[in-house]
């Protein structure tokens, strides 16, 4: 699994995941070692979506046929 | 005339007054008098006006919706049903809210949309529907100016910056606002705009705040299949919205902060997340790698000569017991020959030679068992235990 295809949400509730399973302790010793692999790298990508994150604040704005379109966000505006 | 019973009486006075459609919704103006608070929860007072008095009671459930507490000498206005208590016989005013008196219409109508809904189910628990843990995409139905946005969108890219904040700018105060945050939560929710909506606005009056408490923003509310958080006003303020609301964040920067997790609080859970299967890894392994040395430690695998030299002992062994049960086939047989031997010694006619008899044979050799058919001169050989002797008859007797 890459990083792209999960969303962070996703990845939070795979490595909640991951973490009940080793817990439980009772996997193949390959298949723990691949767990372990994945949560420690889907980890260290939650954490870098976190420290990356930019805040995107857009206008919700009605477009002609209705359908809704974005605009930027000035406080200014109404 | 009929004699009747009291408790019949009391009953019929009952149903009498149960069944007045002015008396099963009154509002009440007085004055509160010897004002008492059950432990049970329920409030037990009196209405006076000038002249007269009526007994009133609040119980627990409906008193818990007061925001305010009753007092003596507080000028009220009641709303509830009246009705009999039969045991006494004493009519009393059952009040399902109350506010104070001088202070608007608005209360009261407040009050009376908020039983109206509750009634309806409006504000059930079962029908809250739970805020997503982490929301991608945020609705902020507000005014587009004004603190409350802007603390709402600091607040949210401080917290959560990955989530997307979607300001839907509507107007929050004035007769035309219940009507736009009714349109932009419908709208959100038929083009599916967000994951979370949060409608609200900064502080104000009673006036200020009361396009929350329209009845039919409730109703828009309640249908949202996108979650509602209302965040209205300052922690005291309570609208219709609030009660109807998937979650009531008591003002708009707690909104924000309901909304989303915080970064801070899901980087050490990262943390903790990493700690933890570090752990368990270790465990798994260590776990492994016991059972590896249990595997290791059998004697097969330690000393593979150990297992020969164990097999050769019990080879020894069972040849051991081989020849030993040979042995004494063996020597039990020679006992058997032994006995045999001495039985066949005793039967030997030599034997009885050495007890003295002596064998006495012819001519020809053939034993001579009588003195018939011997004649005076034959030659006979006598034999002895030891040694012969040839004999000549001399004389016969029969």
């Amino acid at each position: 699994m890459s990083d792209q295809e999960l969303t962070f949400a996703q990845t939070i509730k795979r490595i909640e995941e991951i973490v009940a399973l080793l817990e439980r302790g009772d996997a193949q010793l390959e298949q723990s070692l691949a767990l372990f692999e994945e949560g420690t790298a889907l980890i260290r990508s939650a954490g870098r979506m976190l420290d990356n994150a930019e805040q995107k604040v857009v206008r919700l704005v009605k477009s002609e046929d209705g359908t809704p379109a974005e605009a930027d966000f000035l406080e200014e505006s109404v | 005339m009929n004699v009747i019973t009291v408790t019949q009486l009391n009953n019929l006075v009952k149903s009498s007054l149960d069944n007045t459609p002015e008396l099963s919704s009154v509002c009440v103006q007085g004055e509160i008098s010897n004002c008492k608070l059950y432990p049970s929860g329920h409030w037990y007072f009196s209405l006076k006006d000038s002249e007269s008095s009526v007994r009133c009671v609040m119980f627990r459930r409906d008193a818990s919706m007061l925001r305010f507490r009753p007092e003596n000498g507080m000028r009220v206005i009641a709303v509830g049903r009246v009705t009999v208590y039969p045991r006494d016989g004493q009519y009393q005013l059952y009040c399902a809210s109350m506010q104070p008196d001088g202070i608007g219409a608005l209360h009261v109508a407040f009050e009376q949309l908020v039983s109206k809904l509750k009634e309806q189910g409006l504000f059930d628990t079962a029908h809250k529907k739970p805020i997503p843990r982490f929301p991608e995409r945020i609705a902020l139905i507000t005014s587009g100016a004004g603190a409350a946005v802007h603390d709402m969108i600091r607040i949210l890219g401080k917290r959560y910056p990955l989530a997307k904040v979607i300001v839907m700018p509507v107007r929050v105060q004035g007769d035309q606002a219940a009507d736009e945050i009714r349109g932009a939560i419908r709208y959100a929710n038929r083009y599916n705009v967000a994951d979370l909506i949060i409608a609200g606005r900064g502080g104000g009056s009673i006036e200020d705040l009361w396009a929350f408490n329209d009845e039919a923003l409730a109703h828009e509310i309640y249908n949202s299949a996108i979650p509602v958080i209302s965040a209205v006003g300052h922690e005291p303020d309570f609208t219709i919205a609030d009660f109807v609301a998937d979650l009531r964040a008591s003002t708009p920067s707690n909104g924000a902060e309901l909304a989303v997790p915080d970064r801070y609080e899901l980087s050490a859970m990262l943390r903790e997340s990493s700690v933890m299967i570090n752990r368990s890894m270790a465990n798994i392994i260590a776990q492994h790698r016991k059972k590896l040395a249990a595997l290791s430690s059998a004697r097969v695998i330690t000393s593979p000569l150990n297992y020969v030299q164990d097999k050769r002992i019990a080879l020894a062994y069972l040849s051991e017991r081989f020849y030993s049960a040979g042995d004494r086939l063996i020597s039990r047989g020679r006992q058997k020959f032994a006995s045999l031997a001495s039985s066949l010694d005793a039967l030997s006619p030599l034997k009885v030679l050495s007890r003295g008899y002596s064998l006495v044979r012819g001519n020809d050799g053939s034993i001579i068992k009588s003195s018939d058919g011997l004649h005076i001169g034959d030659a006979l050989t006598v034999s002895f235990s030891r040694g012969e002797a040839d004999c000549v008859v001399t004389g016969i007797k029969p």
